[in-house]
């Protein structure tokens, strides 16, 4: 019995921490629908400055907390606000979501910089102190935490329910303009909105930390706050009080869990997938969202090249492999080697992202999955990465399938949510003997040559990013391709065309995962040794953001996001440069959705800007730019979740 | 026979009743017009009738088989079609592309796609605007480029919601006689339309719809002679305050006969009708 209670108290203090968290979540969302990837990154920030403020500069522990969360965080959250998600306010989910992976990823930059890796600890509040249940002690700490918590909620609620404020906060979402008319500031509410979230995501960064007495750490403490997610999932972003009851429900299964599960390895990992599980669930269980009709929106693609452009862009991709391979190092043509192999994972991203317009935070999963089956299989044989990318493949069904009924955000949560029980589960399960650690791989054999150099293996990533590249292309030039961009700009009109939405997305996934586990496959032969730490979810955001920065919707788009993804690995000293090309390109998507190579295109298509502009692609661009004035109610339809490239 | 019908469909948006048992069909080889002021029902009626929308009671047949639970794709492959009042073509496709995914997605009939996309293009005179992406062209155009589409899938009951708003007197005239065309060819053609006179000349039957209930059925003699219809429409008993000035224009042609000649100029968009956004 006292064990049971130790567990629930534990429980209410995990879900007490958790609800802090989420609440935040869900106060940015619910205000301006913008999801905020980075809400764990900014606790793990905050976490940092009150351990530099209390225990570096020794202000008192209390000081140092009031500074925090009601000076620093607020400021941060309301310039954030102020620069950066205005900014991308009305852009679709999909660039919302790239841009706070941006910020998350910057965050974690900054934090690194500020504060090298290095004891940073901090000590409970209230040490020493507590109260007795029965037998249970219940430190001061975590009464803090629970009756925080409680505050939290209630002043929440309070806020939104009871003042003018919170009303006028709600109204911003429904309708900025309207606010606007009747004397709201709809901006200032969302400033306020995001200067609340982030002092609530300091508040839950700072009671975590303290209560574990742990290391702070970048990441960890970035992804715990992840589980808030799925708290905030059980609100359906919205609703604070089923927040609550989310965050209390998953805290008593954490603890529950940590007490009466089987100790065996196995069963660890279960115990870690289960706030993932838990916002899997969560989404599984969302209504039926119906179909949308009233909107007519359009992403200007890049031109797609023709067969003689495809084969002369491949030669001089090899001729490029056959000279970096002649004037590089042994360092550096390794590293180009392992650009190709993450260029070919970006290519994973061209349909499924590009075409189709689905976010996946899965992709480095595949990529795992594909070099898992390498590592175990042992194999030199060209067999070994073709069955990796087939079981890929069904890795990309199992996201596809639980998700189909899933639209934007809550598909890219879904990819989220299957990522970490794919890395608890699979990747870190002791049973696969290893993995967990790192596994020997061997090289590529192909007709009995090996493909033992590494100058060899990058000729030969080259090779397959080519024909992958080339398939892509001619998927979009087909039947299948033309599906996938329809869907994507109107499913409801596919629907009435007796095509089955449903269908063409568990192909797209897979065929997508396929790519990714193919990548997967050679880069594991090619780094002659892998482990899980390598494909953990975490990897897939500076992905998902280096790729849709560099161009999404092309294979040219793909290779320099392979490059950049390798770059941002291999070169810690180029970081800061690369975040800043990253940053302009990220903010730019909403003029320009190609990204970067879609800018590279226009200035090739327009050597003399404009004056030219009847140049065969740029003809419908321009045309689009005339008919814009032409058509004046587009823009009225265009509330689309996609309709981001409007004119 | 009777291919299409609707029968005592109640659609409640939480506590709104968009439609009220409402029954309407609609007959091969006819053009049957839905008309009503905004508001009253039509767009989630034509929802109801693709299964975008599902009734809160109701049911759907065609060719007497209950659809009523059929999926929106299962549907178009039994031969429904439609197209949008809110535009709801392929923006990032080109105009060809567009009418191509639907030629696609039909294969099991022998003709061949890319056949069928070249002749409707002509047949629905898009020659101009075939390269160009479908959310560049005028309203009107893609309006034509969702007609299209739909008829790429060489659909036995075509449901059109408002498809001549942004087309020209002259385009109008032309459009007129492409329905006749396409209900000549055996289709059964839906049609929600603003523009009276095109609905008077066009029409086998009017179905007439009032804030959710059916009011009228019949000729459109007989629908002009209705005294019911003419009370809702001349707003005897608080008509629906939403844009009158839409709506008068058409009374005028309701009520005199030499509306034919004098065709009134209607303000071009609807966008913004509330249908469907409860």
């Amino acid at each position: 019995m006292n064990l049971f209670l130790t567990y629930t108290v534990l429980g209410f203090v995990i879900g007490a921490s958790y609800a802090i968290a989420a609440s935040g979540l869900v106060l940015t969302y619910a205000t301006t629908r913008i999801f905020n990837v980075a809400h764990g990154a900014t606790a793990m920030v905050m976490a940092f400055v009150y351990w530099e403020l209390a225990y570096n500069q020794g202000l008192s522990n209390w000081l140092s907390v009031l500074l925090v969360v009601f000076v620093v965080a607020p400021l941060f959250g309301a310039l954030l606000e102020r620069w950066v998600i205005r900014r991308v306010a009305d852009a679709g989910v999909g660039v919302t979501l790239v841009v706070t992976c941006a910020v998350l990823v910057g965050l974690i930059g900054a934090a690194e910089k500020i504060w090298p890796p290095g004891v940073h600890s901090v000590t409970m509040f209230f040490a020493g102190h507590g109260v007795h249940l029965g037998k249970v002690h219940v430190s001061g700490n975590d009464l803090l935490t629970i009756g925080l918590a409680v505050a939290v909620g209630a002043v929440l609620y309070g806020l939104l329910t009871f003042t003018r404020t919170g009303v006028a906060m709600r109204a911003a979402v429904d309708d900025k303009e309207l606010l606007a008319l009747h004397g709201g500031r709809p901006h200032r509410m969302a400033a306020l909105a995001w200067a609340l979230g982030s002092a609530l995501a300091a508040l839950a960064g700072i009671l975590l930390v303290s209560a574990r007495q742990s290391e702070l750490n970048y990441i960890s403490l970035t992804l715990l706050v992840v589980n808030a997610y799925a708290a905030a999932m059980a609100g359906r972003l919205t609703s604070l009080p089923r927040t609550f009851i989310g965050a209390l429900v998953l805290g008593l299964l954490n603890a529950y869990a940590s007490g009466y599960l089987w100790t065996s390895n196995a069963w660890t990992g279960f115990r870690e997938a289960i706030p993932a599980i838990f916002l899997l669930l969560m989404l599984v269980l969302m209504p039926q969202a119906q179909l949308r009709v009233g909107r007519l929106s359009g992403i200007a693609g890049v031109r797609t090249p023709e067969l003689r452009r495809i084969a002369i862009a491949s030669a001089a991709l090899v001729l490029a492999v056959v000279i970096g391979n002649a004037v590089l190092s042994a360092v550096n043509v390794n590293r180009m080697a392992l650009g190709l192999c993450f260029a070919i994972l970006a290519l994973s991203l061209v349909p499924l992202t590009g075409f189709s317009g689905y976010v996946s935070l899965a992709q480095f999963t595949f990529f795992g999955v594909g070099a898992l089956t390498v590592a175990k299989t042992h194999s030199s044989a060209p067999t070994a990465v073709f069955l990796g990318a087939v079981l890929a493949a069904v890795a990309g069904i199992l996201v596809a399938l639980p998700s189909l009924r899933l639209q934007g955000l809550y598909l890219a949560l879904s990819t989220i949510a299957f990522a970490q029980i794919m890395d608890y589960m699979v990747f870190q399960n002791p049973s696969l003997g290893g993995f967990g650690g790192s596994l020997k791989t061997k090289r590529l054999d192909l007709f009995g040559y090996r493909f033992t150099s590494d100058k060899a293996y990058a000729l030969l990533a080259a090779a397959v990013f080519c024909v992958v590249g080339a398939l892509v292309i001619g998927l979009r030039k087909g039947r299948y391709g033309r599906i996938l961009i329809a869907l994507r700009d109107s499913p409801a009109a596919c629907a009435t065309l007796g095509l089955n939405p449903r269908l063409a997305r568990v192909a797209v996934f897979a065929g997508s995962a396929a790519i990714a586990g193919l990548g997967g496959g050679l880069y594991a032969g090619l780094q002659n040794q892998v482990g899980s730490s390598n494909f953990q979810f975490f990897n897939s955001l500076p992905l998902l953001l280096i790729v849709v920065c560099a161009g999404v919707t092309s294979v040219s788009g793909a290779l320099l996001g392979g490059m950049l993804l390798m770059a941002l690995n291999s070169y810690p000293d180029m970081q800061p440069y690369l975040f800043l090309i990253l940053a302009a390109a990220a903010v730019g998507l909403g003029k320009q959705p190609n990204g970067i190579t879609g800018w590279l295109f226009e200035l090739r298509e327009h050597p003399v800007a404009g004056r030219l502009g009847l140049g065969s692609a740029g003809t419908a661009r321009s045309i689009a730019a005339s008919a814009a004035v032409k058509a004046p109610v587009k823009s009225s339809v265009a509330v689309g979740e996609n309709a981001e490239a409007e004119a | 026979m009777t291919h299409l019908d609707v029968q005592d469909v109640t659609v409640r948006f939480g506590g709104v009743t968009a439609v009220n048992e409402a029954t309407i069909s609609a007959d091969g080889g006819q053009v049957t017009a839905l008309i009503g002021p905004n508001g009253a029902g039509k767009t989630t009626l034509f929802n109801v009738i693709t299964g975008l929308q599902r009734p809160t009671a109701g049911r759907v047949l065609l060719d007497g088989n209950d659809i009523t639970h059929t999926p929106t794709h299962r549907r178009a492959r039994h031969g429904i079609a439609r197209t949008f009042q809110r535009l709801e073509a392929f923006g990032s496709l080109t105009v060809e592309e567009n009418i191509r995914v639907a030629a696609d997605a039909i294969r099991s009939k022998n003709a061949k796609p890319a056949r069928v996309t070249r002749d409707l293009i002509r047949k629905i005179g898009l020659e101009r605007y075939a390269q160009a992406r479908a959310d560049a062209v005028p309203t009107g155009v893609a309006r034509l480029v969702e007609l299209a589409r739909a008829l790429a899938i060489d659909p036995t009951l075509l449901l059109l919601d408002e498809p001549s708003s942004g087309l020209s007197e002259a385009e109008t005239e032309a459009f007129g006689d492409l329905l006749r065309d396409l209900a000549g060819q055996g289709r059964a053609v839906l049609i929600v339309e603003h523009d009276m006179p095109l609905i008077m000349r066009v029409s086998d039957r009017i179905h007439v719809l009032d804030r959710g209930i059916l009011i009228a059925s019949g000729t459109p003699a007989e629908v002009q002679a209705d005294p019911t219809v003419r009370k809702a429409y001349l707003g005897e008993d608080e008509a629906p305050s939403s844009e009158p000035t839409l709506v008068m224009p058409a009374v005028e042609a309701i009520g005199e006969d030499e509306a034919e000649e004098n065709p009134p100029a209607l303000p071009e968009s609807t966008g913004q009708e509330a249908e469907g956004w409860f």
